[in-house]
């Protein structure tokens, strides 16, 4: 009823655009009271910030503040000295071989998961393990990474006992850089693989029985099942997730590696975020915090980019975008 | 599946049985014992933590720790309780779960009961403001320098606000709003509700199970958070326990000096056992609540995943 009433093109509203603008924010007045503080949050704790980014244009003064400080000749020297140090590129390149190593093999595990769990007969029995699965999920970097390094400690770890049960060396996972790597991404699986198959569980759910029915009658075996209905069947949400997780590569999960990092693998660990805290608010210098707000610029707009064009793409390959 | 699928699965599978080969019985038995070892290795670390956590250091190698210490004391619980940190850091993570999870509630499902309604003006404009947060963030620098300004300096408010717009949540709860049916309002308008009346006696508790799952990310979403503290908290008596058990675990000392990125090296060396037994301690919570809480987690991703 409220609908047709403020329509815009509804003919007892006069006035010209803005007028009409206004009758209709009237119209929903306690709306509008309900939105204002959320606003104003979203306002100063957002968008405040996002204004901030100009200290990397900006020869910051931490007493003169953000706006305060003179603008920085040439405009990019800031940008230009970050990309002048080796460390921000080895931060880059870090970050870009984290980002694909997790795409590229963490992101078949929970479809693979989901696809297991499918086929399990025992309804209690993928209960249990479900449950099972979501745990890590619960818990934050800082405890895991406490456990992980006691149970990876070449000392007194379980798996170091395995070794040398089996008559070998125990190895430093996470104090080499050859393996650190490794580390990040299996946790990271371990951590997010049952909370990661849900989603392709729910889709699994929705594929139409009738499909299973008919292959059945025809003969289709277990395999020719999964392989011609349901992944296909799945497919809409493979892509949907797959856009979501390409958006991120660039996101390092600093939670994960700056708590499990040691000043060993430093090589190997110094991702991007590791690289945006250490050079700005460890020390708080005035260069380095503008050099570090150019380094976190440099990633959101990438990040956006990404974002914006495995969208587009797939858009234009299968229909299914996010928007 | 439905039960005729089922049957009929069984049917054929059963007809089949003779001619069923070798490479399917191989898997079926393959998938049951593979899941069965992936969930062990969910439980396992855990299981590990506790057992490493309550082994006498004193009378048995820990390095024969796997499953169940051989010899037990108590010592590293007591150990870790009669730190004074350890208590702080639960009460102030206690406030700014219970606080934060309040704060983000009540601004996002406000947030979202507006977004809506199909009829609020500009309604797709006020929703890209908040989705493009989604996508991009001033970053930390600037996030810190406002935090600085606001005088919000070692405020539990400063763990709080930042977070408290959340546009993946407020879009569930957006989604889930919108699939209310619109006659429910429509009648209410008729009896002369406003659309406070209408929000607070309709929706809301229509709304409980969305918000059930919304409260549970956010708390566990604030239990988990440490980095906001390290920046922002800096006398270790208001500090929560994520950055008392990273001093402690990680860094390895349980001296209570705190510099401004709040990790300080000393050389005093925590005991294994001692850094298990936090870690436990600040788990169990979480593995006793978890139980009971799982299913409201996961319903929650379900509604999410519904497109509006």
């Amino acid at each position: 009823m409220n609908a047709t009433k403020v329509n815009s093109s509804t003919p007892h509203l006069k006035g010209n655009r803005f007028t009409r603008l206004m009758q209709q924010y009237w119209r929903c007045r306690y709306l509008v009271m309900l939105l204002i503080p959320s606003l104003v949050v979203l306002i100063i704790f957002k968008y405040i910030p996002m204004y901030g980014v100009q200290i990397a244009f900006k020869n910051f003064k931490l007493k003169d503040g953000i706006v305060g400080s003179a603008w920085a000749n040439p405009l990019f020297s800031v940008f230009q000295d970050v990309f002048a140090q080796p460390v921000f590129w080895n931060a880059f390149w870090n970050t870009l071989i984290l980002g694909v190593m997790n795409l590229l093999v963490g992101f078949p595990m929970p479809i693979i998961l989901a696809l297991l769990l499918n086929e399990l007969r025992h309804e209690k029995y993928k209960k249990v393990i479900q449950t099972l699965s979501y745990l890590p999920h619960f818990i934050s970097w800082v405890t895991l990474s406490g456990l992980f390094i006691q149970l990876l400690s070449p000392s007194t770890g379980p798996i170091a006992a395995i070794t040398r049960a089996m008559g070998g060396t125990p190895y430093f996972f996470m104090g080499n850089v050859s393996t650190f790597r490794w580390v990040l991404v299996v946790t990271n699986i371990w951590k997010s693989v049952g909370w990661g198959s849900i989603i392709y569980l729910a889709a699994l759910a929705g594929v139409d029985q009738e499909m299973y029915e008919a292959a059945l009658i025809d003969g289709a075996t277990r395999f020719q099942r999964v392989w011609y209905i349901t992944l296909p069947s799945i497919f809409p949400t493979i892509t949907i997730m797959l856009i979501l997780q390409s958006g991120s590569i660039l996101n390092d999960n600093f939670d994960q590696v700056y708590n499990m990092m040691n000043d060993a693998v430093y090589r190997v660990a110094n991702v991007l975020g590791v690289y945006t805290y250490d050079l700005g608010l460890k020390n708080l210098s005035n260069a380095g915090l503008a050099k570090s707000t150019a380094v976190g610029l440099f990633k959101n707009v990438i990040a956006l980019i990404l974002v914006l064009t495995t969208n587009a793409v797939s858009k234009k390959i299968s229909d299914n975008g996010i928007w | 599946m439905s039960n005729t699928t089922k049957t009929l699965a069984r049917e054929h599978d059963h007809a089949r049985k003779i001619k069923r080969t070798i490479g399917e019985h191989f898997f079926d038995k393959f998938n049951f014992i593979f899941l069965g070892l992936l969930g062990l290795s969910m439980l396992y670390p855990f299981w590990y933590e506790l057992a490493l956590s309550l082994a006498d250091a004193d009378k048995v190698a820990l390095s024969k720790v796997y499953i169940w210490p051989e010899a037990m004391s108590l010592e590293s619980y007591k150990n870790v309780c009669s730190d004074i940190n350890i208590w702080n850091g639960y009460k102030w993570t206690i406030i700014r779960t219970v606080v934060g999870t309040l704060v983000a509630l009540i601004l996002g499902f406000h947030f979202a009961y507006v977004l809506s309604k199909k009829y609020f003006p500009n309604r797709k404009f006020w929703t890209g403001i908040l989705v493009f947060t989604m996508f991009f963030s001033g970053g930390m620098v600037p996030e810190y320098l406002l935090i600085r300004d606001l005088g919000l300096m070692n405020n539990i408010f400063a763990l709080i606000l930042p977070g408290a717009i959340s546009a993946y949540n407020i879009t569930i709860m957006r989604n889930f709003l919108m699939s209310l049916p619109d006659s429910l309002e429509e009648s209410a308008r008729i009896d002369g509700a406003n659309d406070i009346i209408i929000l607070y006696k309709i929706i809301v508790p229509l709304s409980m199970p969305i918000l059930a799952t919304v409260a549970l990310w956010t708390a566990v979403g604030h239990w988990n958070a440490w980095f906001d503290a390290m920046l922002y908290i800096r006398s270790s008596d208001k500090q929560v326990l994520a950055i008392t058990l990273r001093r402690i675990v990680l860094v390895g000392t349980n001296a209570s000096t705190t510099s401004l990125s709040g990790e300080q090296m000393t050389t005093n060396m925590t005991s294994e056992t001692v850094k298990a037994a936090t870690i436990m301690v600040a788990t169990i919570p979480i593995l006793c609540v978890y139980p009971f809480v799982q299913k409201y987690f996961v319903k929650g991703v379900l509604v999410g995943s519904v497109k509006g």
